[in-house]
């Protein structure tokens, strides 16, 4: 009967066999058979510490009954356990009874009271009554350890979980043990606040009220909380997310574990955007501009007047921007929208900030997030993914530390993941195209790129590609990609980051594409979709950049806007303007009174995250749900139900009666997406989402990245416009707790490069480029490449300069006085 | 009483008190002589040989057999050797002798040792409230390696060998081999969940011998005698002889290296003088303060050797043995010990970082005369929580044996002592 089952071995837990997967631990082939065995310190996402000693159960060994952690303890053929010995109960109950003796008793006003573990297992294995009689341990109440988190000390139990999470997970140990015995406490290093970009991952995986989040401290008791399961909308990633409300109001958002995706974590940004949402700027009724001062409107006017104005000029003569952070059903009704309903061909969902659509949507041989726990090598060529894709970086830091990956990185500065990097590359934005040709050659080159040849030889590569930053051209990602596709066993993931931009080119919101990864040029796909919407414009459309150019020139006259601020996020910021000051009529969708929306000559509120149920598609290609808790705010509405009525008004029919039954329309004609449905994706195979076709054969767009050379020539300093997560974008400003993180600006300059400027840090330089000029103060970055200046982008100071390849850089004269 | 035996670790200190540690003396002699043989003559396998043949057990405080755990040294390179002079169980002082007064005896047995072990990088690691130990063996590295007894290519034989000392910063728990490990690397002194042991994954998560200095110490004149003649001395299963630290209420108190066959009568009345000022010995720990106590009526006469110690109920220990006479209040003996531990405890598991100083505080309620009858129960229904069983050697509900030897006291006192106990309760007693 003890016989090994094919691989896995038998085990005997309280009496009764059961298969195990060998090695598993103890705890969790226990709670896969059906047995529940109490814990505090022990979290399936990280390592075993058998600290709080909770989880005591008897092992049989050849020299008797012996209490062990089944934390600690891993399965193999014939373990015999008894979870429930009378010795077990014994030991458990003490063990509550020794973290309680200790504990405050203010459960009543503690945030955790309701869904904390120690006041569960009380109930279940406690003791009755404190025997206690000492004095108990006291520490200062709740003291702030970062902007975020407050730590009361007196409720933790040292479970290690916070220590453990910032140090294996997230790789930024700010918070550690200190002193011993009775006196041990969790605390953060003197003068160093726990500021992480993942603190509160602690907050959530705390199983006391230890650890508490400023942003929703006192808020609401976890019974009054209604929570919904959706995919935080922040960045491209997907995490999964638990969106928690009550009275119409999101109080929380915490991480719910996918194993492809988040693993159940969440960035800062993720969780704490949340007051976005309830933001008391957020747009409630429409408005309309007259005499250049918005006044409140109903929606019948306000939609009567758009459907006048657009309706007066050629469909061609209107252009559509945006759908990147809107769910696919509400990009697909924004595309249709313009192709069949105004009929222009000219819409973009990004702004030139991103990369080639085709190359986006259709990259052949991509790669999936979870493609990293098999890969020997990971080629990071991209952004700073600890600052702009945060889960991502965590989850290749993961592959690095856990899983034996080699990471070479490659980026113009220092990145999150240079720790953990097996090999960095630091280059001149502009000469990447050099860097690229010397990774190909087999001539001699400098150490690091020996070392990124050797590293690059080992498969299966992983190669996460995109643009270091804005100011950087889109073609050199392809050519990176077109370098790593023939890498051993490579696999390619592109990445942008705005929210749903993927999902939203799949919908077809690009001059080059058509919904389902379709390129817009193919007779057949153009036929197929003809087919269900009949005649749309003719391919050929502008992209974001020559549709500004166009309002700015006077070949396009009208703009419809859905969440997007090309004011703010375009890299020519004064391009941005001019096309909107100049259009003869804007209307913006939108969930703020963006810079752009107050530009505009008519502006409708929308529903957004949390209020609206839909689809979105992540970096993978993974389509996942998103669900609505709450209603909007006001007289708010829904995108889609928006353009419905617009199209009635101007004679069309989007033939969208609701969100779901946009998606059936999606899964007939976007070929990518054929067979999804909600359904799918809430009950049934597509729980962890559902990766739309990226193998060779099946994906209609097969896109194979282009390596052209790439010049990277220009006068003046090379620029380094890298985001940071904190930035002025609107999320973040609507966010109070968020928006107080962002960074100083300033100009950075190497070391070296200062000296040949003459200036020192702190002293005022004007930056001067061909979209803008700004002054800033200067900053020191001894890891930056040489001859390059790096200017955080779309901070309030740095807003101005947009972000052009190359800018001069001038000294302040008789500055300091 | 001690005789009939050759002094294995403290005849050349006895004899030249002056200058036993310089290696001049050491040399004069005999010193190294062993090594210069072993390393010529001999293959690693045959000095491993003979420290199993001499049936050596560890000097650390468990006792295990030298030889059975040099066996189970995995075979991955790098490994290292680790001597573990961080002497801190209360009353124990015997290592400390060894380091200051005869260094270089430790020093070749530490080279015969990674010899037999293959190992090239060995680390001393002593306790922080040790520096004039320290600076004694780090001259003596000093100068072994100016000899040629340590670094490259010893004695021409090739064999490499690096030694290092490291002070601790004073944490008793660093005496725990996984805990110094830890402290070595330069982590929280935390003991770590066994297994995996040292030898399979040890410093550094390499294979890693860890052994106390006085084991060591008995590595030269075994590979030199041969591990049979080592055997032959003392119990047939408690070979050699052994260093105790003879303390408290004795008139002689000190180290003796002695072989394992006297009674405690002979270690404590005619060893160390018996008691001063004609008191009455009331009890005493035989191994260190995590060591259950004996008590006359009972143990006088039992043989200090390792399993009548343990048929009885404790242990050798560290081999510090504190006497206690008839003035001893054993409640404040017992909770002294207990406030070290609770002191000491790392902190790191529930039940020894809870426990322990509840078990202090509650000792403490009851010295300042605020006791209650339920406290009895209670401090053994908490003791049982820490130690299931209160048995010796004890069940834990600890990761490391810490927790449980806080126990010791108190089930001691209330085995032998309950009444006294009782008494100060209903008295209300302060002391
Ligand atoms: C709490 C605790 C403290 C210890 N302190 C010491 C010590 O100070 N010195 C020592 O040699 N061993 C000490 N040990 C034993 C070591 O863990 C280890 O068993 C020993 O160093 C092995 O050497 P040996 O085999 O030569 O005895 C301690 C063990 C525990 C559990
Ligand atoms: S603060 Fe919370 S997570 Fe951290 S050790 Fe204490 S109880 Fe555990
Ligand atoms: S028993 Fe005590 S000393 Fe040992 S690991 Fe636990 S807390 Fe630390
Ligand atoms: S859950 Fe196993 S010791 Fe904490």
């Amino acid at each position: 009967m003890t016989a090994e089952t094919g691989d896995r071995v038998t085990i005997t837990i309280d009496g009764r066999e059961h298969a195990a997967e060998p090695g598993a631990l103890l705890i969790k082939a226990a709670e896969e058979a059906g047995t529940y065995i109490p814990r505090f310190c022990w979290h399936p996402r990280m390592k075993p510490v058998g600290m709080c000693r909770m989880c005591l159960v008897e092992v049989e060994t050849p020299r008797g009954r012996m209490l062990t952690t089944a934390c600690t303890m891993p399965v193999a053929e014939g373990l015999v356990v008894d979870t429930k010995s009378a010795v077990v109960e014994k030991a458990q109950e003490g063990v509550l009874e020794f973290l309680l003796i200790n504990h405050p008793l203010d459960c009543p006003v503690c945030d955790k009271g309701g869904e904390c573990p120690l006041q569960d297992q009380t109930m279940s294995y406690g003791p009755g009554e404190s025997r206690f009689v000492e004095e108990k341990r006291h520490y200062e109440k709740p003291i702030p350890i970062s902007d975020l988190v407050l730590l009361d000390r007196e409720r933790c139990i040292l479970c290690a979980r916070c220590t453990r999470f910032s140090d294996e997970i997230s790789g930024d140990p700010l918070i550690e043990f200190k002193d011993r015995g009775n006196l041990t406490q969790v605390i953060t290093f003197p003068d160093e606040a726990f500021s992480s970009y993942f603190s509160g991952n602690t907050v959530e995986i705390c199983p006391v009220g230890a650890l508490t989040a400023k942003p929703y401290r006192f808020r609401a008791r976890p019974w009054d909380l209604e929570a919904v399961e959706s995919v935080s909308m922040v960045d491209s990633f997907g995490s999964r997310v638990s969106v928690q409300a009550s009275q119409n109001e999101v109080l929380r958002i915490n991480g719910v574990d996918n194993d492809p995706t988040n693993q159940g974590w969440l960035s800062d940004k993720d969780r704490f955007v949340f007051e976005a949402i309830n933001s008391e700027h957020r747009l409630t009724t429409p408005l309309v501009k007259e005499n250049g001062e918005f006044r409140e409107a109903q929606w019948s006017e306000a939609l009567e007047l758009i459907a006048e104005r657009l309706g007066s000029v050629r469909g061609d003569e209107v252009a559509g921007l945006g759908g990147a952070r809107s769910t696919n059903e509400e990009a697909f009704a924004f595309g249709k929208f313009l192709r069949t309903v105004v009929v222009t061909p000219h819409l973009d969902a990004q702004l030139d900030d991103g990369l080639d659509p085709r190359f986006l949507a259709g990259t052949v041989a991509r790669a999936t997030v979870s493609d990293l726990e098999e890969a020997a090598t990971i080629l990071v060529w991209a952004a700073d993914l600890k600052e702009e894709l945060p889960v991502l970086y965590l989850r290749v830091r993961r592959a690095a530390t856990e899983l034996g990956a080699s990471v070479v990185v490659v980026h113009p500065r220092r990145t999150g993941l240079d720790d953990v990097a097996a090999v960095k590359l630091t280059y001149r934005p502009g000469d990447g195209a050099d860097l690229l040709g010397s990774l190909r050659s087999k001539r001699r080159a400098r150490a690091e790129v020996t070392a990124a040849r050797a590293a690059l030889k080992d498969g299966p590569v992983v190669a996460i590609v995109g643009r270091t930053s804005a100011a950087e051209r889109p073609g050199l990602a392809e050519a990176v990609a077109a370098f790593a596709r023939d890498l051993p066993g490579a696999k390619i993931l592109p990445v942008a980051r705005r929210a749903n931009v993927f999902g939203a080119l799949d919908m077809g919101l690009s001059p080059e594409l058509l919904p389902g990864r379709v390129p817009a040029a193919s007779a057949q796909g153009r036929s197929a979709l003809e087919e269900a919407w009949g005649p749309i414009p003719e391919p050929g459309g502008r992209s974001a950049t020559p549709i500004l150019e166009g309002l700015r020139d006077g070949a396009v006259s009208s703009l419809v806007l859905l969440g997007c601020d090309p004011a703010r996020d375009h890299p020519r910021p004064i391009l941005a303007r001019q096309a909107l000051e100049n259009a003869g009529f804007v209307v913006a969708l939108d969930l703020f009174l963006s810079d752009t929306a107050q530009l505009a000559d008519v502006v409708l509120p929308l529903e957004g995250f949390a209020e609206t149920e839909g689809t979105v598609t992540n970096l993978e290609g993974r389509v996942q749900k998103v669900n609505r808790i709450i209603p909007g705010p006001g007289r708010s509405r829904p995108a889609w139900s928006v353009l419905g009525d617009l199209s009635r008004r101007m004679g069309g029919d989007l033939g969208a009666p609701s969100a779901e039954v946009l998606m059936e329309e999606i899964a007939t004609v976007a070929p990518a997406y054929r067979g999804l449905s909600w359904d799918r994706l809430e009950w049934g195979d597509g729980r962890e989402g559902l990766v739309v076709p990226t193998g060779d054969g099946e994906q209609p767009l097969q896109h194979v990245p282009d390596a052209a050379a790439l010049d990277g020539a220009g006068d003046g300093w090379a620029l380094h416009a890298g985001r940071v997560l904190y930035d002025d974008g609107v999320l973040t400003r609507m966010s109070p707790s968020l928006a107080a993180l962002a960074p100083r600006a300033a100009a950075y300059l190497g070391p070296a490069d200062a000296g040949k400027v003459g200036v020192e840090a702190g002293e005022e330089v004007i930056l001067r480029g061909p979209y803008g000029a700004v002054a800033l103060p200067v900053g020191i970055d001894p890891t930056l490449a040489g001859g390059t200046v790096y200017v955080p982008a779309n901070l309030p100071a740095t807003a101005a300069l947009g972000a052009p390849s190359h800018v001069e850089i001038e000294r302040l004269e008789g500055g300091g006085s | 009483m001690a005789s009939g035996f050759p002094p294995i670790l403290t005849g050349r200190m006895t004899e030249a008190p002056g200058d036993s540690h310089t290696i001049a003396r050491y040399e004069a002699t005999g010193g190294y002589t062993t090594l210069r043989t072993a390393l010529s003559g001999m293959t690693p396998e045959q000095v491993t040989e003979q420290v199993k043949a001499s049936n050596l057990q560890g000097r650390g405080g468990a006792a295990f057999p030298t030889g059975v755990k040099w066996g189970f040294l995995a075979p991955a390179t790098p490994r290292f050797l680790v001597v573990n002079a961080d002497e801190s169980e209360p009353g124990t002082f015997k290592d400390r002798q060894l380091l200051e007064r005869d260094p270089h005896q430790l020093i070749e047995g530490t080279v015969l040792s990674a010899y037999a072990l293959a190992v090239h990088h060995a680390f001393v690691y002593v306790r922080g409230e040790y520096p004039k130990p320290a600076r004694r063996l780090q001259r003596a590295i000093d100068e072994a390696y100016a000899a040629g007894f340590l670094g490259s290519d010893i004695l021409g034989s090739g064999f490499d060998l690096d030694l290092m000392v490291h002070l601790g910063a004073g944490a008793y728990i660093c005496g725990e081999e996984t805990a110094l490990l830890n402290s070595l690397e330069g982590k929280r002194g935390e003991p770590r969940i066994k297994p995996p042991f040292p030898a399979v994954e040890g410093l550094y998560s390499r294979p890693t011998i860890v052994n106390n200095v006085e084991t060591i110490s008995n590595v030269p004149w075994i590979v030199a005698n041969g591990g049979r003649a080592y055997a032959s001395i003392g119990d047939p299963a408690s070979a050699g002889t052994r260093l105790f630290s003879l303390s408290g209420h004795v008139k002689n108190p000190g180290n003796y290296e002695i072989p394992m066959d006297l009674t405690w009568r002979e270690l404590i009345y005619d060893i160390g003088g018996g008691i001063p000022e004609g008191r009455e010995l009331k009890c005493w720990i035989p191994g260190g303060a995590s060591a259950p106590w004996f008590v006359p009526a009972e143990h006088l006469d039992t043989r200090v050797t390792k399993d009548d110690v343990a048929e009885n109920g404790s242990m050798l220990g560290s081999g510090a043995v504190v006497v206690m006479d008839d003035t001893t209040n054993v409640v404040a003996a017992a909770h002294r010990i207990v406030r070290f531990f609770a002191h000491e405890s790392c902190g790191q598991c529930t039940p020894c970082r809870e426990g322990t100083t509840w078990l202090e505080r509650m000792l403490w309620r009851i010295l300042q005369g605020h006791g209650r009858p339920q406290d009895l129960d209670m401090l053994m229904d908490v003791s049982d929580n820490i130690s299931p069983g209160l048995t010796w050697p004890p069940a834990m509900t600890t990761i490391c044996p810490l927790g449980p030897s806080a126990v010791s006291p108190i089930t001691s006192i209330m085995k032998y002592f309950r009444d006294e106990v009782e008494e100060m309760l209903a008295a209300g007693v302060t002391t």
